[in-house]
Parts: C-alpha cells; sequence; structure tokens
C-alpha cells in the first residue's frame, strides 16, 4: 500500500491547467511570434519589427494607445474618488440606502451593449433625451458623441454610470471592516469630520482602494464593448481605443498588425499596473 | 435618524432616480411604442402601448434568431460555470493545502489569467488547429480559460476557512483522494459555490467580445450578438431594439432579484487580495 501519497495529487489542477494552457497561455506567447510577421492565418512571412514601425508611424493607431491611456486614467480616477466618496455616504445612515445601493449597483449586471446602444440613443445631438432637456432650461447641448474632441469623454461617462456601483460596493465592505473605536478615539482627540475622513478613513480603507484602482485600470485598459456599441471608434479614430484597433485590424485582415496591438495593450497593462502593485505592496508594510 | 440623515436620504434618492433608474424606464417605453412613435426618440408616454406586439415581432424576426442566441447563451453560460465550479475549486483545493514550489507557479498563472488581456487572433489559431473555432464547446472552453482566474481566487480563499482536521478524519477513514475533495470538501463549498455560479453567469450571460471573435456565424448567434445584429436592421425600428434590449436584460435581473447579496459579497471577496 502506498500510503505516503499525498491526499492533494496535482491532477486535481490538470484539467484546469490543460485548458488554461492550450486555450490562453500559448496563445498568448505565440502572439509574441505571429507580431513579427505578415500573417494570414494559414502562412507566416517574418518581418520583424515592420508591425510595430507601422503601428508607431500612422497617426490614428498611436491616438488609440494615448486613447486608452485618457480612458483608462480617467475611469479608474474618477471610479476610485466617487466610489469612496458614495460609500461614505451610503454608509452614515442616510434614510434609503439599502435601496439607493442597489439602484447604485444595478447597471454593473446590465449587458453593456444594451447600456451603450441606450446612451447613445440618449446623447442624439438634436433629438436625444439630453440634450432636449438641456434645451428645455436654455443650454444648447454639444454632439455628445458626434463631435470628435468630445466622443470618449462621452463614453467615459457611461462607463462610470455602469461601473460606479462596483467600486461602491468594495468600498462599503472596505468601511465596514474599519473597527469603530478609530473614530471613537478620533473625536475624543477632538477632530473635524474632515480630518476624520483624511486620517482615519483614507488610510485604513488602503486594501480596498488597491483593488478599485487595479480592478478599473484593467478593466479601463481592455475596454471595448462599450465603445464598440456607442461610437465603433469613431467619429474618425477619435475614440478609438487599442481594443478596438486590434479588432479593426482583425477585420481588416490584418492578422500580424492586430496581434502586434495585443502585445503592446499587453506591455502597456503591465507597465502600468506591476509597478503600481509593487508601490501599494510596499506602502503595505510600512504601516 | 436624524432630520438631516432624512433630507439626505430623499434628496440623494431623488439624484440616484434620475441618474441611474430613468434610462432603465426609457428603455421600457420605448419598447412599448409603435415604431414612429419611437423613432422621435422623445421620453414620453407611449401613445399607444404595443408591449407584446413588440415582443412577438422581436422574437419572429429573422426565422426566430432570439430563440435560437438564447438557446445558445444558455447552453455556453450552463457548461462553461459547470466546468469552472468543478475545476476551479480542484485547483483552489490542491493550491491552499499543498503548498509546494509549484503553488508560485499555479498562483502567477492565476495572476496572469486575470490580468493579461487575451491574444485574440493566435487564440483563434490555436481554436483551428484544434477544430474548435466557430463551435460551442470552443466557446465553452474559452470561457473557462477566461474565468478560471477569479474562480481559483475565490475557492482558495474560502477553502482557506475549511479545518485540515476534515480532511485528516476522512483520510484516517480511508478516503482516497477523489473521495475526500467530492463528499467531504465540494460539499462544504457551498456558499461560495453559489456565488461563483451567479458572478460568472451574469458576466459570461452578458459577454460580447468573446462571441463577437471566436463564434462567428449565424447559427452561432448569442443573445448580446442580437443586440449588435439588430442595430444595422432596425435602424429606424428603436421600438424593436429596446425590446430586445429589454429582453437580454431580463435574465441579469431576475437572477439580480433572487442573488443581489451573494454577488455583492462575491464580487467583494473576489477583488480582495487573498
Amino acid at each position: 500500500m502506498r500510503t505516503r501519497k499525498s491526499p492533494y495529487p496535482y491532477w486535481f489542477v490538470l484539467p484546469a491547467a490543460v485548458i488554461f494552457t492550450v486555450l490562453f497561455l500559448a496563445p498568448t506567447i505565440a502572439s509574441f511570434w505571429f507580431s513579427l510577421t505578415r500573417w494570414d492565418l494559414f502562412t507566416t512571412q517574418f518581418i520583424g519589427l515592420e508591425n510595430y514601425r507601422q503601428f508607431f508611424r500612422e497617426p490614428f493607431l498611436i491616438q488609440g494607445l494615448v486613447n486608452t491611456i485618457i480612458y483608462a486614467v480617467l475611469t479608474s480616477g474618477t471610479k476610485t474618488v466617487l466610489g469612496l466618496l458614495l460609500a461614505v455616504l451610503l454608509t452614515s445612515g442616510l434614510w434609503g440606502q439599502g435601496l439607493l445601493r442597489t439602484v447604485i449597483f444595478f447597471p454593473v449586471l446590465v449587458s453593456t451593449i444594451g447600456v451603450g446602444i441606450t446612451f447613445s440613443v440618449l446623447m442624439h445631438p438634436t433629438r436625444g433625451v439630453i440634450n432636449v432637456a438641456l434645451a428645455a432650461i436654455g443650454i444648447h447641448g454639444p454632439g455628445w458623441l458626434t463631435d470628435p474632441a468630445l466622443a470618449l469623454y462621452s463614453i467615459v461617462f457611461v462607463d462610470l454610470w455602469k461601473g460606479i456601483g462596483l467600486a461602491t460596493v468594495i468600498y462599503i465592505a472596505g468601511l465596514a471592516s474599519i473597527s469603530p473605536d478609530y473614530y471613537e478615539a478620533a473625536r475624543i482627540d477632538g477632530a473635524t469630520r474632515t480630518q476624520m475622513f483624511f486620517r482615519v478613513t483614507v488610510p485604513l480603507v488602503r486594501p480596498a482602494t488597491v483593488t478599485v484602482v487595479t480592478l478599473s485600470l484593467i478593466g479601463g485598459l481592455r475596454s471595448f464593448d462599450l465603445i464598440w456599441a456607442m461610437t465603433r471608434g469613431g467619429p474618425g479614430f477619435s475614440s478609438d481605443v487599442l481594443a478596438s484597433v486590434i479588432y479593426k485590424q482583425y477585420q481588416a485582415g490584418f492578422y500580424g498588425l492586430s496581434t502586434a496591438g495585443n502585445v503592446i495593450l499587453f506591455l502597456l497593462i503591465g507597465l502600468i499596473v506591476l509597478p503600481l502593485t509593487a508601490w501599494f505592496n510596499r506602502k503595505e508594510v510600512d504601516l | 435618524m436624524s432630520r438631516r440623515q432624512l433630507y439626505t436620504g430623499i434628496a440623494a434618492l431623488a439624484a440616484c432616480g434620475v441618474i441611474f433608474v430613468l434610462p432603465f424606464i426609457f428603455i421600457f417605453i420605448t419598447a412599448a411604442k409603435t415604431k414612429q412613435d419611437a423613432a422621435t426618440l422623445r421620453f414620453s408616454w407611449p401613445v399607444e402601448w404595443q408591449l407584446w406586439q413588440n415582443f412577438v415581432e422581436v422574437v419572429q424576426t429573422r426565422n426566430y434568431m432570439l430563440l435560437l442566441a438564447y438557446f445558445n447563451s444558455t447552453i455556453i453560460t450552463v457548461a462553461a460555470v459547470t466546468l469552472l465550479v468543478l475545476f476551479g475549486a480542484m485547483v483552489g483545493y490542491v493550491l491552499q493545502r499543498r503548498p509546494s514550489r509549484w503553488n508560485t507557479v499555479i498562483y502567477g498563472c492565476v495572476l496572469a489569467g486575470l490580468m493579461i488581456p487575451p491574444a485574440i487572433v493566435p487564440t483563434i489559431w490555436v481554436l483551428q488547429l484544434l477544430g474548435l473555432f466557430k463551435t460551442l464547446s470552443g466557446m465553452v472552453l474559452i470561457q473557462v480559460a477566461y474565468g478560471l482566474g477569479f474562480t481559483v481566487l475565490l475557492f482558495r480563499s474560502f477553502i482557506a476557512t475549511i479545518p485540515r482536521d476534515l480532511d485528516e478524519a476522512a483520510i484516517i477513514d480511508g478516503a482516497k483522494p477523489f473521495q475526500i475533495f467530492f463528499r467531504v470538501i465540494l460539499p462544504l463549498l457551498k456558499p461560495v459555490t453559489v456565488t461563483v455560479i451567479v458572478v460568472q453567469s451574469i458576466a459570461i450571460f452578458n459577454d460580447f467580445t468573446n462571441p463577437l471573435y471566436y463564434l462567428p456565424g449565424r447559427e452561432n448567434v448569442t443573445v448580446q450578438l442580437t443586440l449588435y445584429n439588430f442595430q444595422g436592421q432596425f435602424q429606424t425600428q428603436f421600438n424593436l431594439l429596446f425590446m430586445n434590449i429589454l429582453l437580454v436584460t431580463i435574465p441579469p435581473l431576475i437572477v439580480f432579484i433572487f442573488f443581489n447579496r451573494q454577488i455583492v459579497a462575491g464580487m467583494t471577496a473576489g477583488a480582495v487580495k487573498g
């Protein structure tokens, strides 16, 4: 009898490992090679860094890269700040706060494409509900999605509308784990509400902040469906992001270039998220 | 409750009502309008209620495409979530119970799965090699591969709360590894399993991007893609488009009503570092 065998055998990991390796890891590693080729899915021709050179030569592709960063920073920054403020408000014993939490959270679960289509109708430049309402109080509303200078920011707004509930809920969970003793002590020391917020709440809710920032940053950098549903990257290329560029190049049959876009997105996420995580973790040790 | 809390509460509810509830009311009333009425895009009560008529018309469109989409989406969601629970729990179990150098590798893969954007075209290439491109089973496996990171994290942190004494008692009773897992551990994972089921089924049901890439073709349509298909066709038929949005929103709505707490618990637990 082989009683020495571990009761936690590695074959338990096997099914998941096979699926993950074949459908996720292998394509990811292969993407580095394919991004260096001219590729039609059947034959590859090695062309070195030509795809990357083309990527950084085309103004609209660079704009996609810049838009990705703007989009991710704006959405994650706003979700962090607004999420914390909303969470503080919704744990302060307001009348109807349970209902409020429910209402704010529901859009998180709804189809992103459905939300995108709905808001592109609401944001119609002349007949849309938003501009009709603005006109009623004497403001001439802009073309939210038709003005190239504005389209990306309008989508950012809708992303916030849809995603703020998740940030708020994570913060509510974080706030719940702060012991009331700290507030008690601060009150005895004569701290004002503002002081308590910045000196007690903000430092102690830190794990939640790390989560919200990381999650929303990665989500923002990879964002595709909302942008696709609302503008398809237009007008022109003004609201294109890396993920929509990758799709467009794929659709056009530029598989090598599309894959190079993927690698750039991969590197971008690595460059932004890894140092951030390291920094967050170091600060945590200091506490 | 102070008077101030009451007034702030009412003000906040009113603001949230305008910001978060009005768009949903807009979806509903537009879905109930006639074609001409809906085309004005106005936020007004329907001149003539056509909720049922629009419903029938959307369901019948393109030879009952929406029903096919519901069928496909349900198959993908149920199959992928079943595999995710089973395989994810097994990985989480070994990861938590058997510390070794392999753990670093496995944990690294979990984090990679959470962060790295999937390399799309190479994945299509792999799927083609395996003969799984444009098949429901291929789509199921993709959803499993992409959902594993989150699932394993959740299971791992939950299994840490189950005492090892239980495993040892089972070992003394002569249970084999798979008996310990399936008879002792898996039944105890019920709360976190419900969370995984709810969160992942909503994510997979609502997924648009992956079916767009990996499951092209009319016979493979999923519910989110019906919205995309309908957009061109009903450029002026906003009543039908919004009826379609309404129909696609109903399943998550039902899940939400039944599992509200579990979803929130799962989202936050999965988000907090293990």
